[in-house]
């Protein structure tokens, strides 16, 4: 970590967006996770989505349980809310966050320890809640604030610092979210901003549960030989499947593109998903065939990554419970509270 | 054989069923249709945690005096509709009472006892008889049976057949049919049985009034709706669920837009107690009023984010409606003995708002106050009811709202507090009563924003491990808490008409048996002042209580004498000036066992005064 304050002034040639920020309007605090951390790289490609979004900074809610992963919401997008809850239990609180004023941008940022561990039940109801949001876990197999045991992410037979195999069965959170029920799902890198961006882009774009798996080096207690989340391993065995190029609202089409490369994903607000294909043919508007690629790049030792499978047609939480379309933190005692002739009313028919 | 038990508009009738054979309705029916004289009536469901089949009982406390408690001793009419329990229901009836079974089969002398007085009633062949459905069988014997009651006790058959029309309102078929069960039980009891046998009568009184006939948990769900709760998550557990279920049902009615037909509240059964706390605190920092309704396991559950919320400040309110403990412990009995495990609920130094509310238009009133509490001082507020008030229907004050009353949003800055320049420090003590300033999310581009978390922090909400922060900080909570003791529902007095050295505190549920403990107490020459508790932290007007006093009898439905417990912290005093009363069997308390044990303590006490022993 940096003992160096950001400089509170900004250059003044610093490109401006379309709603009036530059990029540093979206950073945060100054990380004080280790240097070389995944999670900074992740949280870089936060400021960076929020950013290309035109999002206004103050209408993001940063969410996290407990961890290293978690301490990650201080580190980007300063001007806005953020709720370090607790171990695990993040989903919950940002699903109630969530119902209470559906017009905020919910990030929930988790870690392997806070979510498949501790935290499974909350992160496998959230998904198939459909809560509006980006689920983010920065995943990298092992506990880092108590230095170094495993997360029930780590790969069976992968070796600990000390030098211990670990022996349990591991999680697959994209397989997890999937099932629960997550309408857009995607594995990612730290280390490949390329593809990591576009696809944190795409999530907060999407109405409905979306979650990313991104595979996040400890540089502490996780990058050595004989792990199966040191940043060796996973440039080794990455196998993406694809890389969002665009996420097209209604604007024309000016960019011409080779038949055969690309693949399109048209969603229900009418926006498309361009995806570049890389390598093979992949539908992941397609559920079933979505769950068969995970397993077998499973089972070959691969780390799958891209946009694995997406709902164009999703639904959230709101719709679910056909609540009203203001949020539901603004309305008052004339909204809420039927009044008197209704108590009477009430008064008469319990005699 | 002792002589007949005389009463008019002072019994107690008990009937004992299975569970699951439609017997609740028409029990229900019996005790509404007394009410309808203007008889006031106190039904209690005693059942077991179980679906079908289990031995259920409906205890109906006829008072023509409004004694609202369960009165305790033997039953005057046992109602034996159930073979399995026979034997023990048989025992409970007090000499000189009436068993009323169905003759069906014979029985052999020995199923009964020679000091009651016996009426059968062939209630299965009068059935078999009339219907060939087996479900219509098993619904019409019940309303069989309170149509016999109905002549043996001289209930009026108009105010049955009126609530049948009220009941079924618009089905005709229905209504007649009903009608012609009911006249089935009437007209052989007429044909077949002594009209002096049974000497329990009801007669038309007028001391119902305006009073209204409710359960708690529908009335806490109602507190919930008038006090603009939006959002509601929750987690099925006995005996809390009906709770949010009437919330449900009542928001059904007054809370969707007539135009579109849409919600405006959000309702979550979720996965577990810790989701549905963590849902509550999600959305109460989110600026909606939100609630959950739960159960004593359902707080053990809780707990860690309960110390979230206060030390975070984030308001919740929790409605408690309490059982036996500890453990699964009953579940379908009555306690009050979560007060220690919500009072000071989570790890680190913490405690918490509890609400004591006597009945169900308290619930009302206390569930609609609490939302108001926990936005004004930004901590979790507990609504502490139980099984007894929340599962049984209790005659009551009408609900009432104030027309001009306004949602108490507590201490939030707007945009325009913040463009105006105003300094907002999220934990900062700006007007000197512990309760700092908040922002909602989004509510400004470039100021306003802060980070709210489990750990220490300073004022301005940055992190902050340092000692004299911390301490700083804590202090203020304290402050708080102080501000809390003013703004809570205060104690209500009831003082004895003559002057006395002993004093009786008391709270929730006991409420209906301590008023009647009192009048025993008193016409038997043994005077108390009593004080009802209606929240923690205590009012001082607790403490001017038990200093004016040389002995205070503390009762509750605990083993542990927990209030006792939290005075005892709360305040400097000698332990032997509070005495605890304690019934914790999962009964409600009567006012017998209250009357009984103090009058038995306060005569050792009554030889020397307490001051002067102590001198």
């Amino acid at each position: 970590m940096t003992y160096i304050a950001k400089p509170r002034l900004h250059h003044p040639s610093l490109v401006k967006n379309k709603a009036g920020f530059t990029r540093r309007d979206y950073e945060g605090a100054v990380s004080t996770l280790c240097a070389g951390c995944g999670h900074d790289s992740i949280s870089a490609a936060i400021i960076q989505a929020c950013y290309e979004l035109d999002i206004l900074p103050h209408q993001v809610a940063k969410l996290s349980g407990i961890g290293c992963s978690s301490k990650a919401p201080t580190y980007f997008v300063g001007a806005s809310h953020g709720f370090n809850t607790v171990h695990g239990r993040m989903p919950s609180v940002m699903t109630g966050a969530n119902l209470a004023n559906r017009d905020l941008i919910y990030m929930g940022v988790s870690g392997d320890g806070d979510s498949a561990s501790i935290g499974l039940g909350q992160f496998a109801h959230v998904m198939r809640r459909g809560v509006n949001m980006t689920y983010i876990v920065m995943n990298n197999g092992v506990y880092g604030l108590t230095k170094g045991q495993f997360s029930a992410t780590a790969d069976k037979g992968s070796i600990s610092k000390k030098g211990v195999a670990n022996s349990d069965s591991s999680i697959d959170m994209v397989s997890l979210a999937i099932l629960m029920g997550a309408t857009f799902v995607g594995r990612s890198f730290s280390g490949d901003k390329h593809q990591l961006v576009p696809l944190i882009k795409a999530a907060m774009d999407h109405k409905g549960a979306a979650f990313l798996d991104v595979i996040s080096p400890c540089v502490a207690f996780n990058n050595h030989p004989g792990s199966t989340k040191s940043y060796d391993y996973v440039r080794e065995h990455n196998e993406a499947l694809n890389r969002i190029d665009f996420i097209e609202t209604r604007e024309e089409i000016t960019t011409s593109y080779d038949p055969g490369t690309m693949k399109t994903v048209q969603q229900h607000d009418g926006s498309i998903l361009r995806l570049r294909k890389l390598g093979e043919d992949y539908d992941p508007s397609d559920k079933v065939s979505a769950m068969k690629r995970i397993q077998e790049g499973m089972h070959a030792g691969e780390v799958v990554t891209g946009l694995l499978y997406v709902d164009p047609t999703p639904s959230d939480l709101h719709a679910n419970l056909n609540t009203v379309d203001v949020a539901l933190n603004t309305l008052n005692a004339p909204d809420l509270c039927p009044g008197n002739a209704a108590l009477d009313k009430i008064n008469a028919s319990l005699r | 054989m002792p002589q007949a038990i005389a009463a008019v508009n002072d019994f107690v009738v008990k009937f004992a069923n299975v569970n699951g054979s439609g017997s609740a309705s028409a029990n229900e029916l019996f005790a509404r249709s007394i009410l309808r004289m203007g008889v006031p009536v106190s039904p209690r469901n005693i059942f077991p945690s179980n679906i079908q089949g289990l031995p259920t009982w409906y205890e109906v406390r006829v008072t023509e005096k409004g004694y609202l408690g369960r009165r305790g001793g033997g039953v005057d009419m046992m109602v034996a509709m159930n073979p399995q329990t026979w034997a023990e229901d048989v025992k409970e009836i007090e000499p000189g009472g009436y068993l009323f079974y169905d003759s069906t089969k014979p029985m052999p002398s020995s199923m009964f006892r020679e000091d009651i007085n016996v009426i059968g009633v062939p209630l299965t062949a009068i059935t078999n008889a009339t219907y060939s459905d087996p479900r219509q069988r098993q619904l019409f014997k019940n309303i069989i049976y309170v149509g016999a009651l109905s002549v043996l006790l001289d209930i009026d058959e108009k105010e049955i057949q009126r609530l049948f029309g009220e009941q079924f309102k618009g089905k005709e078929k229905l209504i007649d049919s009903n009608v012609k069960a009911m006249n089935l039980g009437r007209d052989w009891v007429k044909q077949h049985v002594d009209p002096d046998l049974v000497k329990l009568k009801v007669r038309h009184a007028d001391n119902v009034g305006d009073r209204i006939f409710v359960e708690g948990n529908s009335a806490a769900a109602l507190g919930a709706v008038y006090g603009g709760a939006t959002v509601c998550a929750w987690y099925p557990i006995t005996p809390s669920s009906s709770l949010a279920e009437a919330f449900q049902s009542h928001c059904k009615k007054f809370r969707h837009d007539k135009e579109t037909g849409k919600a405006k509240y959000a309702i979550v059964q979720a996965e577990d107690e810790l989701a549905s706390i963590g849902m509550v605190i999600g959305a109460a920092w989110n600026g909606a009023r939100s609630f959950t309704a739960t159960s004593g396991p359902g707080i053990s559950l809780m707990t860690e984010f309960i110390g979230l919320a206060y030390f975070a400040e984030v308001p919740a309110v929790l409605v408690n409606v309490q059982r036996g403990g500890p453990s699964t412990g009953m579940p379908t009995r009555t306690q009050q003995s979560d007060l220690l495990g919500c009072a000071y609920a989570s790890n680190g130094d913490t405690k918490h708002v509890l609400l004591f509310p006597e009945d169900p238009r308290e619930c009302f009133e206390f569930t609609a106050d609490a939302l108001d509490l926990a936005d004004r001082l930004q901590t979790p507020v507990f609504v502490m009811t139980d099984l007894d008030i929340g599962m049984n229907h209790r005659l009551c004050k009408p609900f009432a709202w104030d027309e001009n009353r306004v949602l108490d949003r507590g201490k939030v800055m707007t945009a325009e507090d913040l463009e105006a320049g105003k300094t907002f420090g999220r934990y900062l003590d700006v007007d000197g009563d512990g309760i700092p300033y908040r922002t909602y999310p989004g509510t400004h581009p470039t100021k306003g924003s802060y980070f709210t978390r489990g750990t220490t922090k300073d004022e301005f909400a940055r992190y902050s491990e340092e000692g004299a922060v911390y301490v700083r900080n804590m202090e203020r909570l304290q402050k708080k808490w102080e501000t809390a003791k003013k703004i809570a529902p205060q104690p209500l007095r009831y003082s004895s008409p003559k002057p006395t050295r002993f004093g009786v505190i008391y709270f929730g549920s006991t409420s209906p048996a301590m008023d009647e403990a009192l009048d025993h107490l008193e016409a038997e020459g043994n005077h108390v002042n009593a004080l009802r508790v209606r929240s923690f932290p205590f009012a001082q007007s607790v403490e001017d209580f038990i200093h004016e006093h040389d002995r205070v009898f503390i009762v509750e439905q605990n083993r542990d004498g927990q209030l006792r417990t939290m005075l005892m912290s709360e305040y400097t005093l000698d332990a032997r000036k509070l005495v605890p009363v304690l019934h914790y069997d999962g009964t409600p308390i009567t006012a017998r066992f209250i009357a009984t044990d103090i009058a038995k303590k306060l005569g050792q006490f009554k030889v020397v005064s307490f001051d002067k022993a102590a001198s």
